[in-house]
């Protein structure tokens, strides 16, 4: 049983420590706060384990900017330029 | 061709008629005004409208755009009040003044966030306030199988499922922050949002796909 199995700082359960780890992640932190989140997630392997969670989700949610290219179609495309074309005309031309 | 990543450069090139500098900018942030613009409004055909007009909109400003953010948020700006003028237009209630708006406690409360939000774990999954270590785990998640294990398709349909599901709010700002990598000063900048309530949005909406990937990634793979 992660988290109770040493002792884990009475100051900071594990039920507040997961509603933090995107300040921690974004480094939304004073020092002090760091230092205190370190030391729970150095001795609690399920605060770990959820700090590693979310790094998976960041990365799997990453992948979707590949994934889901849907960029205008040359139609479109073309009809934008066309757009471009009549409002700003080449310099000189 | 000059460094079009440059701001400067590209705005000079764009008013002089540069009709490449325009379709590069096109290919570089349509799929993502795409995307956002999916967050605000109920379809992906009236994103994309959303999308045209935004473009159009970007055309007849270039003239007036005048550097005090970049060119990427004033576009975004510019999608954003095109997707609020097409809500009201459509009679939908998007309270747009209080969409983003919020608190930023931890625990419930986030005004323009949904359902009340119960935390990233269950109540259940904690001891209760009689334990020596209230708080602490009751019962700690699951490790997670190693990532490689998962074939990617599926994985990226569990997440755009969880994404679908999301409250607006944090749907934009996770599409923005996680999807389309952009920082939590240009999120903030964006959206008019504090950092506070920008990170418990980004947070929530990490927590719901945490919990979407979860049944399967606690499985053991055979």
């Amino acid at each position: 049983m992660s988290g109770v199995a040493e002792t884990p700082p009475p100051d900071l359960p594990c039920r507040e420590l997961v509603e933090v780890v995107t300040d921690y992640l974004d480094g939304a932190m004073t020092a002090e706060q760091v230092a205190r989140v370190d030391h729970h997630l150095a001795i609690c392997a399920g605060c770990a384990e959820v700090l590693a969670q979310w790094r998976t989700v960041i990365a799997v949610t990453g992948e979707l900017r590949e994934a889901d290219v849907g960029a205008a179609t040359p139609a479109v495309q073309r009809s934008l330029v066309a757009a471009f074309r009549a409002a700003h005309p080449p310099a000189g031309g | 061709m000059d460094d079009l990543s440059d701001d400067q450069t590209l705005v000079a090139a764009l008013r002089a008629g540069d009709e490449q500098a325009f379709a590069w900018l096109v290919q570089r942030f349509d799929a993502s005004l795409r995307r956002t613009a999916r967050t605000f409004v109920p379809s992906q055909a009236v994103a994309d409208e959303v999308v045209q007009e935004t473009w159009l909109g970007v055309i007849r400003g270039l003239d007036r755009f005048e550097g005090r953010s970049s060119l990427k948020t004033w576009i975004f700006q510019i999608l954003i009040n095109t997707a609020r003028t097409r809500g009201v237009r459509e009679h939908r209630s998007i309270p747009f003044s209080s969409f983003f708006a919020g608190d930023g406690d931890a625990r419930g409360g986030a005004a323009g966030d949904g359902p009340r939000y119960e935390g990233a774990f269950p109540e259940s999954r904690f001891r209760g306030p009689d334990d020596p270590w209230p708080g602490h785990w009751a019962t700690p998640p699951t490790p997670w199988q190693p990532d490689e294990q998962f074939d990617r398709k599926a994985t990226l349909e569990l997440v755009r499922e969880a994404i679908q599901h999301l409250p607006p709010a944090q749907r934009t700002v996770l599409s923005l922050r996680d999807i389309d990598g952009w920082t939590s000063v240009e999120v903030c900048a964006l959206l008019e949002i504090s950092a506070a309530n920008q990170r418990v949005l980004l947070h929530r909406a990490r927590a719901a796909v945490r919990a979407h990937l979860e049944p399967s990634r606690t499985e053991v793979v055979a």
